[in-house]
């Protein structure tokens, strides 16, 4: 049902943005499951709930000032996805951690919130960091599988999106593949650096050239997480054998790389 | 019977065993539960487990108000537990065979065949081949028969059930009418059979509830047929057991302020908004309407209760529509203050309110303005029902077309451009020339709006599907009109519509075609022998039947004809065959609490066109509901209104 013609609805204009702030969140446990569109709704509701003072965007179906950065695909989790927010009034961003972590539902948790300083999210977010657990996987087959690929040029996949079936290049968007060490042989674990391309590499893109270059099939399904988004310089590790600390918050207030321990722990069968 | 094994270790979640499967199925959200307001009680403190399902995808069952009720209230109570379960679309049900996993719970991703209670909600037939579907998959036999001591009890509540005779081998109970008080009294029930030892075994449970006389047990029950497979009488079979089952009514809705706590999905499903019951019944008295028939007498929500609904299930919920739900809601009789006192309430917070069930004659403008002012406009969409006067009257559908073009008008006026109509084909009586006055109707509409405006762009949908008869309605009786007889006269309704150049593109025209009509014909008015059918298309692959990708008439046609080969009867006889005054109806027994020679006065009257008031307003006319079941009619005025909210 739509009303007559008119340029704008009655009455006066939406507030204006004062303050935009970058949220960064984590998609954890049984959550992983849930899609981007889910993972949208929820937040627009939780909001609601945290009263958080949005600044809504004018027209006669106003919607709330809501930037998403690349989500991760459904069925990964992830300890390092963003999302900007514009406000009509000021807050505290500790508050408002507090109050929309609250509001969300368990595994869907706010790590940190932080006032932008400006410029695009996508454009900071250059890369990620996944970590990849393959449960009964050799990591000597891991390994090796992993030096295949990168002595590759190019490693061709293919993959079905809304426009059919299509074919494209993993291996250019990976800056780094490394098999963690030191594991039980129960469990390969790959740590991945994969630029955000167009159109972008996903990790089941790049477990996709594994098996392509070095027959790496996982029996059961991987574990997908991703552990960091942020500048290619600061998530590449200087010694590829470490996994790297992360960044000191305070030292990029504007939304720092969220690095978390990217543990060389045993999978918890189950977990 | 082997010893009872009742005594293992239930209740343990088969999330381990799920979760490797979850990346290989369609939107594996729909599998995890973990919804807001959502809730996992701890299984060995509670004596008494409930599984809720509703048969069908998590995106059409979570919204459902009856299950979201019922699994609040029980698990309110103190060592009870009830978790929710819902049809696991065909790639999950393949993952769950294969590897061994039993149907679950959302909640405690619990096997529900270790519940002690498993309540299905049927809002429609079609939903009973994915009820063979669930028990299959949750180790429990198909058949009530097959059951024993570790097997929950199997009851099915909702609209269809008041005619469960279709699904009589496969339940256990039924319950019929309102769940609220009902469930809470089948747990006290239980908890004291299992409190005593469970004396007489499953059986000794069955009769307890089933003494109740509010609990129908088809077990208990013995139906003969005549000769020519009509039924002879439906009795009890043992002592203990009454003749007729009653229906549950819940008195003052304010005492049931349900759902509190509205459950939020993460997934997207088919009602993205809080809903809150604002009155529940209809007097209004549409001979088709089963719901109408079967939930009076009208029990309005008290504007405040509705408020205080509307500001909790808010806050608890982030939505931002909230429709307020009923069979007919601008019949609330303070309508006019409820929206304006929540619109003004909710200004400036982007709230928006809908109300989904709206007649042409209640409905006025100044309501819609109200209900549109803090967002957006959503559809005015009416039901005239039939296309003539003459079958307006048959059907009791007191609106008439200067009603609703003065509405339109109004509505155009006002700045809608586009107004949708429903309809029905195939009611009593009907011919050609009925159903061909819809498309003037339709014209007569569009030439008002384009009247009011004097723009153009003015549009209407005629939105139109077949009539199935409903048991415990006047048309109970009525043969139904035939699938290629439907969709000849459809084609002719659309062959009309577009022959007018002057308004065919303005017009809208959607039709369902007549054959999912059938089926749901069939096990509408079926008997027990239509079990049988369900049974061999589930065996032979139906599932999901609301679903037309999924639904197949020829498999139902071919099932029917097999399984009914040795009877007397047959699609037709159930389906378009006229019932006349003295057969047993299946349904018989169950006690909606509607006098059966006032529906069939009420059927002659409609077959005379004569029509009947709502006894809201007038006299009553002894439809026998309120003197059988000790209910009445509660309605305001209470003269209160919404005060607005105080700032936080």
């Amino acid at each position: 049902m739509s009303p007559l013609p008119a340029k704008t609805p009655d009455g006066p204009p939406p507030p204006p943005v004062v303050q935009r702030v970058r949220v960064c969140y984590a998609k954890r446990g049984r959550l992983r499951f849930t899609s981007h569109r889910d993972i949208q709704r929820a937040f627009e509701r939780a909001l609601r709930r945290a009263a958080v003072p949005m600044a809504y965007s004018a027209g006669f179906t106003p919607h709330p000032k809501i930037s998403w950065a690349g989500a991760a695909p459904t069925g990964t989790a992830s300890e390092a996805e963003y999302v900007e927010l514009g406000l009509s009034e000021r807050v505290e961003p500790e508050r408002l951690r507090g109050s929309l972590d609250e509001a969300l539902p368990p595994d869907l948790d706010i790590l940190a919130v932080d006032e932008s300083e400006g410029g695009s999210l996508a454009d900071y977010l250059e890369a990620s960091v996944w970590r990849i657990e393959l449960p009964e996987v050799d990591p000597a087959h891991a390994r090796a599988a992993a030096a295949a690929f990168l002595a590759a040029e190019q490693v061709d996949v293919q993959r079905l999106t809304k426009n059919g079936m299509r074919t494209f290049d993993a291996r250019a968007a990976v800056a780094e593949l490394v098999a963690l060490d030191d594991l039980p042989s129960v469990c390969a674990i790959l740590r991945v650096v994969v630029r955000h391309t167009t159109p972008a590499v996903r990790p089941d893109d790049v477990l996709t050239g594994l098996g392509a270059v070095a027959d790496l099939v996982p029996p059961v399904p991987p574990r997908v997480t991703r552990l960091a988004q942020g500048p290619l310089t600061l998530l590449l590790s200087a010694d590829p054998e470490v996994v790297p600390t992360a960044p000191e918050r305070g030292a990029s207030p504007a939304s720092g790389p969220t690095a978390v321990d990217s543990g060389v722990e045993v999978p918890q069968p189950g977990k | 019977m082997s010893a009872p094994t009742f005594d293992r270790i239930t209740g343990r979640s088969v999330w381990p065993d799920l979760e490797p499967l979850l990346p290989s199925v369609k939107k594996p959200i729909q599998y995890v539960g973990g919804e807001l307001n959502s809730t996992v009680k701890d299984w060995d403190a509670c004596d008494v487990r409930w599984a809720l399902m509703y048969p069908d995808a998590y995106e059409v069952g979570l919204p459902n108000q009856g299950v979201m009720i019922l699994y609040e209230v029980l698990n309110e109570r103190e060592g009870v537990l009830a978790e929710r379960t819902y049809s696991v679309w065909p790639d999950m049900e393949a993952k769950l065979r294969e590897h061994g996993v039993p149907q679950f719970t959302v909640d405690g991703h619990r096997p529900v065949g270790d519940f002690d209670l498993f309540g299905l909600s049927f809002s429609t037939e079609l939903g009973y081949t994915n009820m063979l579907t669930a028990l299959d998959l949750a180790g429990i036999p198909l058949e009530a028969a097959d059951r024993d001591m570790t097997h929950p009890v199997v009851i099915a509540g909702g609209h269809a059930a008041f005619n469960p005779e279709p699904i009589a081998d496969f339940i256990d109970a039924a319950v019929i009418g309102d769940g609220e008080q009902a469930v809470l009294a089948i747990t006290d029930i239980v908890r004291a059979w299992k409190g005593e030892g469970r004396p007489g075994g499953r059986d000794g449970l069955l009769l307890r509830l089933a003494a109740t006389g509010g609990v129908y047990v088809p077990r208990f029950y013995d139906v003969e047929y005549l000769a020519d497979g009509r039924i002879q009488r439906v009795a009890p079979n043992r002592s203990g057991v009454p003749w007729q089952v009653a229906k549950h009514t819940v008195m003052d809705l304010d005492e049931w302020p349900y759902p509190k706590k509205p459950l939020v999905p993460l997934a997207e499903t088919v009602h993205e908004r809080m809903s809150v019951e604002i009155f529940r019944g209809c007097t209004r008295g549409c001979r088709f309407c089963q719901a109408g028939m079967i939930t009076r007498p009208v029990r309005e929500r008290s504007i405040t209760g509705i408020g205080d609904m509307v500001k909790a299930g808010l806050e608890a919920t982030g939505y931002e529509e909230v429709g307020l739900l009923s069979l007919s809601s601008a019949d609330h009789s303070e309508i006019a203050d409820l929206a304006k006192g929540l619109a003004d309430r909710y200004e400036g917070t982007q709230t928006s309110l809908s109300l989904p069930s709206t007649r042409v004659d209640a409905f006025n403008i100044d309501l819609a303005n109200e209900l549109s002012r803090n967002g957006r406009r959503s559809g005015l969409t009416f039901a005239p029902e039939g296309g003539s006067e003459r079958i307006r009257k048959v059907i009791n559908k007191m609106v008439s077309e200067e009603d609703l073009i003065r509405t339109v008008t109004a509505a155009y006026s006002a700045g809608w451009r586009q107004v949708k109509l429903y309809f029905m084909c195939g009611l009593p009586t009907e011919t050609d020339e009925d159903v061909l006055q819809i498309a003037e109707m339709a014209r007569n509409v569009i030439k008002a709006g384009r009247e009011a405006t004097g723009s153009r762009d003015i549009r209407c949908t005629v939105s139109i599907g077949g009539f199935v008869p409903k048991p415990h309605t006047p048309f109970q009786w009525c043969g139904q009109l035939g699938a290629a007889e439907t969709d000849e006269r459809l084609r002719k309704l659309r062959d009309v519509i577009r022959a007018d150049k002057n308004y065919a593109r303005a017009i809208g025209f959607r039709y369902h075609d007549g054959k999912p009509g059938i089926v749901e014909g069939l096990l509408s008015r079926g008997d027990r022998r239509v079990g049988k059918v369900i049974r061999a298309v589930w065996e032979d692959g139906g599932r999901f039947d609301g679903w037309s990708e999924f639904f197949s008439y020829d498999r139902w046609m071919a099932a029917a004809e097999r399984a009914l080969a040795d009877e007397p009867v047959d699609v037709a006889w159930y389906t378009t065959r006229e019932r006349d005054q003295i057969e047993t109806l299946p349904w018989d027994h169950l006690d909606s609490g509607l006098d059966r020679d006032w529906l069939w006065e009420d059927w002659q009257d409609a077959l005379r066109e004569t029509e009947v008031d709502d006894c809201r307003w007038t006299p009553c006319f002894d439809c026998g509901v309120c003197p059988q079941m000790g209910t009445e009619i509660q309605i305001g005025p209470t003269g209160r209104k919404l005060l607005p909210l105080s700032v936080v």
